[in-house]
């Protein structure tokens, strides 16, 4: 069976399907992925779908456990690259993929992860400050 | 009512030997219905091309307009009819130009050998035949008509979707006129092609120019924000005027949580300040 590669860059998984996604594709992604993010302990992954002509109701829901499996993991998901008749058909089929973040293109996408990580973690500071004062008593 | 062989060639005889009188009179009767709009030099030419064209098809045999005879005499009036509909001529007028063949014939008869009954009989005869020919100018007439339009229509929707860059990461869609659902197709595939090209986050869709907004309009307009959310780009819809503001809540239509703006540059000042910097600082490094 096929596999999708899945490639480290700095703090990110960057994951570029080029092939078709049959449903054992896509499961085989999801548990890569989950072990790849523990393994490394990536808090970003990029799933690049530019290649792909047809995303149907699996994939898409797919997708969206591997963006809820990956943010149980500390990582955050976005979808890069989705073509204008994909989004198109989607629309027309009704399905809206709820809890997955998109993005144009890698670039982007790798801009929204930081914005993303440098909000969580100016939060997370913030938290940490607050902490003591909520807890101590 | 078909024509015998040698009543046809008989009138291909009768066009030969009055050539110039049908001619002349053919052409006068037609820039008489004409009222001047086309010169009657040109006109001449035109009569004198068609007296041929039917001398040469009565010559070859034809006892109808569909023989393969009359195949020149048919391109002939196909022609005349689309550049008669491109002028703007009326159907009315373009057919007016074959039957009054009729008149110019019936005028040379009678001044030939007086009319007796044979003479009639052949007369009502070719008559038919260019009333046929008149029918088929008309057919040809509103195909070329018909030919126009699509043309233009196919014109109209490549020039009323212009996808302009309003900034850097932002495009806008000044959306002009009725939006269909054929328009509305092309204005969303167009948008979406334009934000994966140029990498824009941002899209911004100003229908300022929409007359009215129904609920297919919003439908559409709906279909295309999710679209390019899905793409992971965010569009802002403006240019809503107040009538259009109190349609859409009559209506019930529910935009959600996409924002809706009331002038374009509202919409542009709202994608500046949720960019933050990152946008604003790149004009001033180019300038």
């Amino acid at each position: 069976m096929e596999r999708v590669p899945v490639l480290k860059i700095g703090d990110i998984l960057l994951v570029s399907i080029q092939i078709d996604m049959e449903d054992q594709v896509a499961l085989q992604l999801q548990e890569d992925l989950a072990d790849r993010i523990v393994a490394t302990g990536c808090h970003g992954v990029i799933i690049d779908i530019s290649a792909l002509d047809i995303v149907d109701s699996f994939v898409g829901r797919t997708l969206a456990t591997i963006a809820s499996i990956s943010r149980v993991l500390d990582a955050e998901t976005v979808v890069v690259g989705m073509r204008p008749a994909v989004a198109i058909t989607l629309v027309e089929l009704g399905l809206s993929l709820p809890g997955i973040r998109t993005a144009l293109n890698v670039d982007l996408g790798m801009e929204l992860l930081a914005a993303a990580r440098a909000e969580a973690e100016g939060g997370a500071g913030h938290e940490d400050t607050d902490e003591p004062a909520v807890t101590a008593p | 009512m078909a024509l015998s062989s040698d009543r046809s060639g008989r009138f291909a005889d009768l066009l030969k030997g009055h050539e110039d009188a049908i001619v002349a009179s053919w052409t006068d009767a037609v820039a008489a219905s004409l009222r001047g709009r086309l010169s009657q030099a040109e006109l001449y030419r035109q009569a004198s091309e068609l007296q041929r064209g039917f001398q040469a098809a009565f010559d070859g045999g034809a006892q109808d307009l569909e023989d393969d005879a009359a195949a020149e005499l048919r391109a002939q009036l196909s022609e005349l009819s689309s550049t008669r509909a491109r002028q703007g001529f009326t159907a009315n007028e373009t057919a007016v130009s074959v039957f009054t063949l009729k008149d110019a014939v019936l005028r040379v008869l009678d001044e030939g050998e007086g009319a007796d009954a044979a003479v009639l009989r052949e007369y009502v005869a070719f008559s038919s035949f260019v009333d046929r020919a008149g029918l088929f100018t008309f057919d040809s007439y509103t195909r070329a008509r018909e030919e126009l339009i699509a043309d233009q229509a196919e014109q109209l929707l490549e020039l009323s979707t212009p996808v302009v860059k309003l900034w850097e990461g932002v495009v806008a869609v000044p959306l002009v006129g009725t939006l269909d659902s054929a328009r509305a197709q092309v204005v969303m595939e167009r948008l979406l092609e334009t934000l994966v090209e140029t990498g824009s986050p941002y899209a911004i869709i100003d229908i300022t120019g929409v007359p009215a907004v129904d609920t297919q309009v919003a439908q559409h307009i709906l279909k295309t924000v999710v679209a390019a959310r899905l793409m992971g780009a965010d569009c802002i819809i403006s240019g809503i005027r107040p009538q259009i503001a109190q349609t859409i809540v009559a209506l019930g239509i529910e935009f959600g949580d996409i924002a809706t703006k009331s002038s374009l540059a509202d919409a542009l000042r709202h994608v500046l300040r949720m960019t933050g910097d990152k946008v604003a600082q790149k004009p001033r490094r180019e300038g």
